[in-house]
């Protein structure tokens, strides 16, 4: 045998990742617009904005402010609707081998369903991702998200609506997480994702203002990696389906940190904005590390955290 | 042409003032792609605080004594914590430069002039406008704005390729008292009925909006680069809308990275 090339693949329930890295929603457009600085192929997969069934605007800027170690945002999901969605954006993606997940957003539980069927009836989805948990508009799903019964209710709708994987993209603002990954375990849900954001907030001390103009925000970047990890080894603990983990990834040990801790894939959201290179970096560096520990499949490192604490005095 | 990302090194950080300095970057690619009016996102390399880059337009693109593009420079002026950390570089630092990104200004040619509109920093993208005007022997003038006549920069640069000066100072110390569309609007007044001046315009957004108005007045083009907080450069982000005329009632957001920064100003919906 020659020399062995780790393989990164790993599967989310009946789909087959190349890698585990997804460019989160939100933080990728629809993808098309890093088609010039990155082969969308090469990514495990890209989740696309989120989409209702209408166009939105979104909230009026300035709906960004950057924080210690992370970002504050209230984008307010302007999105162009599934429609044209699938019309316009669909069409290309496909040519580019991305696979692609479409980020379904609903401010009914029909209105999921809804963009669900429009999707299932189109070609070139590889899942849909549930939002139902963007902390920034008031009916942008978040009350199906923080109560147990809402998701349960709204991935049962969808899960009878689909034949596509359904992922319910969780809230961490909830006291116990793991409960609403196994509400959607119990619902019939294919894995679920988190985190989403953490409702956050930032006032300009000169002017006594909000320093977004929906002064509410979701936090993201370095700064919550390390209670999204935890949130995730919470989660991989309770329910059998994957956990894709998310938040504040930077370097391919982060990506490492969340698979050790449960993680089946990840998503890198706001790393995006800062590095749109990022992608090939991180690949390269799992291959490193693969090779380093003699690893022949990514998949063995999925929840191989050990928990035995470490020797007094380690760095 | 793709943007790029380089580790550019500092090849000179130069302090105009307290606030301003001109940090020169070595990035010959970038340099070489960039048309004027684009822009560059920065922030000093391995760092994660600040996280994010900030936009910047591309100030002047730098050449050695043959002729042969050596990097980019922009001008920074010290406002928050970023643009601190930048004013605060030294030679030989390195800084994360993607670019070049956005959509560049129009030139234009005689018989049409070219008034470049600047106010405070909003000087940034004119020397390079400058410069692509004065290959095309525009008629150009820049009117030129700030509140002290310290803050004035690069004045013999601009003369030195033949541009017009009109100046204007908050406090009075050179050129005219007071706000740079008051001299600006003069000369719209004074052109002759059939001449044409193509309005451009950089700065604070209540002197953008005043220009695009003043151009429309008159009924002159303008193209207008406007400043937004941005998150990523590249269109993945949506946080630097600009509400976009649409139909005889709506306006769209359309973001600024990448259908902007530079706009028709007629375009435009001003708050």
């Amino acid at each position: 045998m020659g020399v062995m090339t780790p393989d990164l693949s790993v599967a989310i329930g009946s789909l087959t990742l190349p890698n585990p890295l997804i460019a989160a929603s939100g933080c990728f457009g629809y993808g098309l617009e890093y088609d010039q600085v990155v082969d969308l192929s090469l990514l495990g997969g890209v989740v696309s904005k989120g989409l209702f069934m209408k166009e939105r605007q979104g909230h009026p800027p300035p709906r960004i402010v950057e924080t210690p170690a992370g970002m504050i945002n209230a984008i307010g999901l302007q999105g162009i609707g599934v429609h044209r969605f699938v019309k316009e954006k669909l069409p290309l993606l496909r040519e580019r081998g991305a696979r692609t997940f479409v980020n379904v957003c609903g401010t009914t539980l029909d209105e999921y369903v809804e963009v669900c069927k429009v999707l299932s009836q189109a070609e070139g989805v590889a899942a849909i991702e549930l939002n139902i948990s963007c902390p920034n508009i008031k009916e942008g799903g978040i009350q199906f998200g923080c109560s147990l019964h809402g998701t349960f209710d709204v991935v049962s709708a969808v899960r009878k609506a689909t034949t596509l994987p359904v992922i319910p993209k969780l809230t961490p603002n909830v006291t116990d997480v793991a409960s609403f990954a196994k509400a959607a375990e119990d619902a019939g849900a294919d894995a679920v994702s988190l985190v989403n954001t953490f409702l956050a907030m930032a006032i300009d001390v000169e002017t006594r203002r909000p320093r977004i103009s929906n002064v509410l925000g979701g936090l993201s970047g370095p700064a919550i990696r390390p209670i999204a990890v935890r949130m995730v080894w919470e989660c991989y603990q309770l329910v059998k389906i994957p956990v894709i983990g998310m938040g504040g990834i930077t370097d391919a040990r982060d990506v490492l940190e969340f698979m050790l801790a449960g993680a089946t894939a990840v998503q890198i959201g706001t790393q995006n904005f800062v590095d749109p290179f990022i992608w090939t970096k991180v690949l390269d560096g799992l291959s490193e590390y693969m090779t380093r520990h003699r690893l022949a499949s990514v998949s063995d490192l999925i929840g191989a955290f050990d928990p035995t604490p470490p020797k007094a005095g380690h760095a | 042409m793709p943007p790029i990302d380089i580790d550019a090194t500092v090849i000179a950080n130069a302090r105009l003032s307290s606030e301003y300095s001109v940090l020169s970057l070595a990035a010959p690619e970038v340099g070489v792609r960039t048309q004027p009016g684009q822009f560059v996102m920065v922030k000093p390399a391995g760092v994660s605080d600040p996280l994010l880059r900030r936009p910047f337009s591309v100030f002047e693109i730098l050449r050695d004594n043959k002729g042969a593009v050596i990097g980019v420079s922009i001008l920074n002026k010290r406002a928050g914590r970023s643009t601190r950390r930048l004013y605060d570089l030294a030679v030989g630092d390195v800084v994360s430069c993607l670019g070049p990104l956005g959509q560049p200004f129009k030139p234009v040619a005689s018989p049409a002039k070219a008034w470049l509109v600047a106010g405070g920093v909003g000087l940034a993208p004119f020397a390079t406008l400058a410069e692509t005007l004065a290959l095309h022997k525009t008629d150009t003038t820049l009117f030129y704005g700030a509140r002290t006549g310290e803050e004035l920069f690069y004045l013999d640069f601009f003369e030195a390729l033949g541009v017009s000066l009109v100046l204007a100072t908050e406090n009075g110390a050179r050129g005219t008292k007071g706000r740079v569309t008051a001299p600006l609007e003069a000369s719209l007044q004074a052109l002759g009925a059939g001449d044409r001046a193509m309005v451009y315009a950089c700065g604070p957004e209540p002197m953008l909006k005043a220009v695009a108005e003043l151009a429309a007045r008159y009924q002159q083009p303008s193209q207008v680069s406007v400043e937004r907080v941005m998150g990523c450069g590249l269109g993945g982000c949506y946080s630097c809308v600009v509400p976009v005329k649409h139909g005889d009632e709506h306006a769209n957001l359309v973001r600024s990275c990448i259908s902007g920064p530079v706009f028709d100003g007629a375009e435009l919906v001003w708050e």
